[in-house]
């Protein structure tokens, strides 16, 4: 909830919806009236080994077209490294396995939450092709060659 | 934390086992020999008074120029220490006047390979100066330092350095401060609280369950922590340790081994028979504390170990806890 109003907040010159839902798919009842969907974050809670799960399910849901570029997982809650409930590179192999990048925040501290917000904010703006000469599909590819390292 | 990728070698009488901390998570379960099991002169007295007892966890940085052949003046020096500190006005006890007699002994056989240094205990036992002559030292607070298989530790630190990456400690935190802040000042070291995270818990509570046990052995316990309640709900579930030794004997594919998958797979289980009868994620709560026969763990860093059997396992994982506290 933060996170979305920090992003609403963060400067920039196009419109921005920002709908959230604690699991997928969808209420199917809104399809027609929903706008085009240019980026999903999967927010997975470090503390949380349930919020795993869920996202895990939910990727079911998505439809392929949208794994070149418009999907990134957003890990929350890193900076409490005690709390921790999930194993990391568990979820560096499912950001692999959906050739998505996985993004590692704490949205209790202002600061990091906003520049969390800024990062979002720009990928999206990719996204939505809004920046010319980069697509979503650069994502992608910069995740290989992360790889091959 | 885990920064990259991570190997960790244990060695053995002839072979090396490698854990990779980045791919595929993998724990040796099946302690290597070590010296404590397997020195004839081990006596059950020795190790008796680690096992039964809360100890409070702590990683250790290595100390510098401490010389074992100086016991002696060591506790002379903390003894002195305390006293003075006491005079200051930091009274540890209210009342009766007490003596704090210091006693630092080298425990030889106390840890797993030639190349980790021998355990270090620190005792604090007081004589009250009103009873007789024939009253005996009453034990108020032990703590000590140890390394088991922390050799990859070791390995790249400098000649004066002495690695004792974990320390445990039993009595008045009081106490703990006042012998910690001797050790940081005298030594340079940094000793800090080792917080258990719910993950390394939980691959505790599978490979404890896993340990086979020749008496009957109480039920294994898991305690969780409701999060974002009004008021704080603690869940406590409890598993008969032959349906948990089963459930981990159906998941653990190799001997001697255990990876994140087959901890994660037990887990899982354990959570969904859960779910099943309650309706209740036990995944969305934190795991606080896990029980066994073997041992248990407190995510504040308290630890008791129970079996004599397994304690170089139980150290060996603690050590390498420390040791990744400390990196």
């Amino acid at each position: 909830q933060k996170l979305a109003e920090a992003i609403l907040q963060e400067k920039k010159d196009f419109n921005i919806s920002i709908h959230l839902a604690r699991s997928l798919p969808l209420p199917s009842e809104r399809d027609h009236l929903r706008p085009r969907i240019d980026l999903i974050v999967f927010m997975i809670d470090i503390k949380s080994k349930y919020s795993l799960k869920n996202v895990e399910t939910s990727l079911a849901y998505v439809d392929a077209s949208f794994f070149l570029g418009k999907v990134c997982f957003l890990v929350t809650g890193v900076g409490r490294v005690n709390a921790c409930s999930i194993d990391t590179n568990a979820v560096c192999k499912l950001g692999e396995a959906y050739c998505s990048p996985v993004l590692f925040c704490e949205l209790e501290l202002e600061g990091v939450r906003g520049a969390t917000a800024q990062r979002l904010l720009r990928i999206l703006q990719i996204c939505a092709g809004h920046i010319p000469g980069v697509s979503a599909l650069s994502f992608v590819s910069l995740m290989r060659k992360s790889d091959v390292d | 934390g885990q920064k990259g990728k991570k190997k960790i070698k244990l060695k053995t009488v002839g072979q090396r086992y490698f854990i990779d901390g980045q791919r595929e998570k993998k724990k040796q379960c099946d302690y290597p020999p070590c010296l404590l099991t397997h020195c004839e002169s081990v006596d059950a007295q020795k190790i008796a008074f680690l096992l039964r007892k809360a100890w409070t966890l702590y990683s250790v940085t290595p100390l510098f120029r401490f010389h074992r052949a100086r016991l002696t003046e060591y506790a002379r020096l903390l003894s002195a220490f305390i006293a003075a500190e006491k005079r200051k006005g930091l009274a540890v006890e209210v009342g009766v006047e007490l003596d704090i007699k210091v006693a630092l002994t080298s425990l030889a056989d106390l840890r797993g390979s030639e190349l980790d240094q021998a355990a270090l205990l620190v005792q604090l036992s007081s004589r009250s100066q009103a009873s007789s002559r024939n009253s005996e030292d009453k034990l108020v607070w032990s703590g000590w330092f140890c390394s088991m298989f922390g050799d990859d530790f070791s390995e790249n630190v400098l000649e004066d350095f002495t690695c004792l990456p974990l320390f445990l400690s039993h009595g008045a935190e009081s106490y703990t401060t006042l012998v910690g802040s001797w050790f940081q000042k005298t030594f340079d070291c940094c000793f800090r609280r080792l917080a258990i995270s719910p993950l390394n818990l939980s691959w505790m509570v599978a490979m404890w369950a896993g340990c086979k046990l020749d008496r009957a052995a109480s039920a294994v316990e898991l305690v969780f922590s409701v999060p974002c309640l009004s008021q704080p709900l603690d869940i406590s579930y409890a598993i008969h340790p032959e349906d948990a030794k089963a459930l981990w004997d159906t998941v653990q594919k190799t001997p001697g081994e255990i990876t994140q998958e087959e901890v994660d797979v037990f887990m899982d289980c354990l959570y969904a028979h859960f779910h099943r009868h309650f309706k209740i994620h036990l995944s969305a709560t934190k795991l606080v504390k896990v029980s066994t026969a073997v041992a248990s763990a407190h995510c504040d860093g308290i630890v008791k170990i129970l079996h004599s059997q397994y304690l170089p396992g139980v150290l060996m994982l603690l050590t390498e806890l420390a040791i990744s506290q400390i990196q």
